[in-house]
């Protein structure tokens, strides 16, 4: 408790709040524009890392997330399709609350549930988060081994549509990772000196985010604006509050484990958020016509997923989501290894960072509610100007990495690459995890096999290694399973695919 | 297995196949043979390198390529990709690759020309030259907003950042 006082204090500054601010603002500013999620923003100012000190870019990197994920529901509320994936859910009920009239009432409840939420999954993060550490630390790298392929595994198949695009889109990352002469050989590089080093996973993930995305969306632009509903100053009266409440917490509930599961992520609990809700309203005929539960609880569910997000990222040092990968390689860059050591060699900066992130969640309620109308002017930016700005601002992060004109050739090739994703459905998260995850693999089975002087036995020597191939074989019966299911009652089942 | 949510037309339904999915499993398989390829050209690791550096590479190409094969027979059975979606997308109308096309160029040419003139430079041109592809017809605006925002960015980075990034033919005028 004491470290985490430390820690608040740390985070109070006059220059860490200043960051705070600045990360919650560019947040949700960014998560509000169309096509830009939070994932991409932050690969975008990753050049910030470059001088910026640790705790202030994480503080600010913090921030960027939660007020991504806020931004990205009043994006869903005010226009009638959703942005990012995780705010599907809350268009259902949102956009047609904006539409009768009552956008000032959705996006409140959307702000106080992500503040609640997101309090009270931080508070879990907090207690949980060195207790996982705690487990983890002893843990030999046979069990790291695993842990890692288990996730590899999951992000591939349990998200996204496509159990098939999922496993080519982490191969493909996979390979980009192998290029380089980190094994003291170079490996895939074609003789060049300029690839020598690898690929820098900020020129691959500004490519996939920010340059496929934008040559997508040209190649698909809307010919007519989309309608923008024009709202006010956010609030609730007495009744939206006692048909909110429940439903925050019970999201809060669904979102919080599952955004701290490998392969997590916010989709599912705000699905399931949603479907209880539908179950358990006192108004169920007004679902599908603007209920409040409907955005409240998927809400919620979206921001503390978010927090979930950040146990396996800081205790085991495995990112879960995209925005989360993006962060896991900002504190690479720094020279720190987020895991279990993490908190005993780090606890300065891993408690200021917990705290920033209840001084992040505080100061997007006090800031969106007043803002909430300037956020909307945000909608009508002119196209051409947003996406050639999302352009012109993803050449200079790549090419600021090393001020190399290969970089932004490497860039371009790599957007190409992003847009035939997007044609052909393949899943962006399963490639990027591959690209960060790829070289810890190789490593930890490098060192499994020193310790064990080449025995292969070893890998399954430790105890959560086996839990985690028992775990790993018994997901793959019930894909099996369920697949044959699926054939025989040959239902279309779409699925959202997620970024 | 893989295939369990694939959208599959049903028996009387017409099947769609996708060809340009054909196009991506070859590209899958090429670059599997490569990875492959090129880890047959890999020497032996050191003695105390228990994993040869080939192995990775060899079980990420033969990978690729039985996902290539499985995509192109996925593909043969009707196998549809679904298009990534967003606020600013339209599914409905066919593809313009012509603008797409357009900003390739324009980015092209900020590759070849920004050791040359700049940052300063190149960045207002990738700037305007996007907005334009994209169709904003308000040139000399679009070249003001561009030369704002790469002046303002290149300072931001040398004085803010520290960071010295080149000047090209600009070096010192800024």
């Amino acid at each position: 408790m004491d470290m985490f006082m430390d820690g608040l204090a740390n985070a109070l500054t006059p220059e860490n709040l200043l960051y705070a601010v600045i990360g919650v603002l560019l947040g949700t500013m960014v998560g509000v524009l169309p096509g830009i999620g939070p994932a991409m923003t932050l690969a975008l100012l990753f050049p910030i890392t470059y001088t910026v000190p640790v705790e202030s870019a994480l503080i600010m990197f913090a921030g960027i997330y939660y007020g991504g994920m806020y931004g990205g529901s009043t994006t869903s509320i005010l226009l009638n399709t959703p942005g990012e994936s995780s705010s599907v859910v809350t268009a259902i009920e949102g956009n047609q609350m904006a539409k009768r009239g009552r956008a000032a009432q959705a996006l409140a409840t959307a702000a106080i549930g992500s503040f609640i939420a997101g309090t009270i999954a931080t508070a879990l993060l907090v207690l949980f988060a060195p207790k996982v550490s705690s487990l983890v630390v002893g843990l030999g790298a046979p069990s790291y081994f695993a842990i890692l392929l288990l996730a590899l595994i999951a992000v591939s198949a349990v998200l996204g549509a496509s159990k098939l695009r999922g496993f080519i889109a982490l191969f493909l990352g996979l390979a980009i990772a192998l290029v380089g002469s980190s094994t003291g050989q170079a490996r895939l590089t074609f003789g060049s000196p300029l690839l020598a080093d690898g690929i820098d996973v900020v020129v691959v993930a500004v490519a996939i985010f920010a340059i496929g995305e934008a040559l997508w969306v040209a190649a698909h632009l809307r010919r007519r604006p989309l309608q923008v509903i024009p709202v006010g100053r956010p609030w609730m009266d007495r009744a939206d509050w006692s048909r909110s409440w429940k439903p925050w917490l019970r999201g809060t509930a669904y979102g919080f484990p599952f955004g701290a599961l490998p392969a997590g992520g916010a989709e599912v609990p705000t699905f399931l958020s949603y479907i209880t809700e539908r179950r358990l309203s006192k108004h169920p005929e007004e679902f599908g016509q603007g209920a409040i539960e409907g955005v409240a609880g998927p809400e919620a569910a979206n921001n503390a997923s978010a927090a979930g997000t950040m146990v396996p990222l800081l205790a085991i040092g495995l990112p879960t989501t995209a925005t989360a990968a993006i962060m896991l390689n900002a504190i690479q860059s720094y020279g720190i290894q987020p895991g279990p050591q993490l908190f005993d060699n780090e606890p300065g900066l891993v408690w200021t960072l917990l705290a920033s992130l209840f001084v992040a969640n505080t100061l997007l309620l006090v800031l969106n509610l007043p803002l909430a109308p300037v956020w909307a002017k945000l909608l009508r930016v002119p196209r051409p100007y947003l996406y050639a700005g999302i352009l012109f601002f993803a050449s200079l992060g790549a090419y600021s990495v090393s001020f190399a004109a290969f970089d932004l050739a490497l860039l371009f090739v790599l957007g190409f690459l992003g847009v035939a994703m997007r044609r052909f459905g393949l899943p962006v998260l399963p490639l990027i995890v591959g690209v960060i995850l790829g070289p810890s693999l190789e490593n930890q089975l490098t060192q499994a096999l020193a310790l064990s002087n080449g025995d292969v036995a070893t890998l399954w020597s430790e105890p959560v290694a086996k839990v985690v191939y028992v775990v790993m074989a018994l997901a793959l019966v019930v894909l099996a399973v369920s697949a044959v299911r699926g054939r025989r009652a040959s239902t279309e089942e779409k699925q959202e695919v997620s970024a | 297995m893989t295939t369990t949510h694939e959208t599959t037309t049903g028996p009387e339904g017409p099947r769609v196949v996708d060809r340009a999915q054909y196009g991506l499993a070859t590209f899958l398989a090429v670059v599997g043979g490569v990875v492959v390829v090129d880890a047959t050209g890999l020497r032996p690791g050191f003695a105390d390198q228990p994993v040869q550096p080939s192995f990775l590479p060899y079980v990420v190409g033969s990978a690729l390529v039985v996902l290539a094969v499985a995509l192109a027979v996925a593909t043969a059975r009707g196998s549809v990709a679904e298009p990534e979606g967003g606020e600013d997308i339209d599914l409905t109308e066919p593809s313009d690759w012509v603008t797409v096309a357009k900003l390739a160029g324009v980015f092209l040419a900020n590759v070849l020309l920004v050791n040359v003139l700049g940052w300063a430079i190149t960045g207002a041109m990738l700037f305007a030259g996007c907005a334009w592809a994209l169709g904003s017809r308000t040139l000399l605006k679009d070249v003001a907003i561009g030369a704002a925002l790469s002046l303002i960015t290149w300072y931001g980075f040398y004085v803010g950042l520290g960071l010295p990034i080149p000047a090209g033919v600009l070096d010192g005028v800024l």
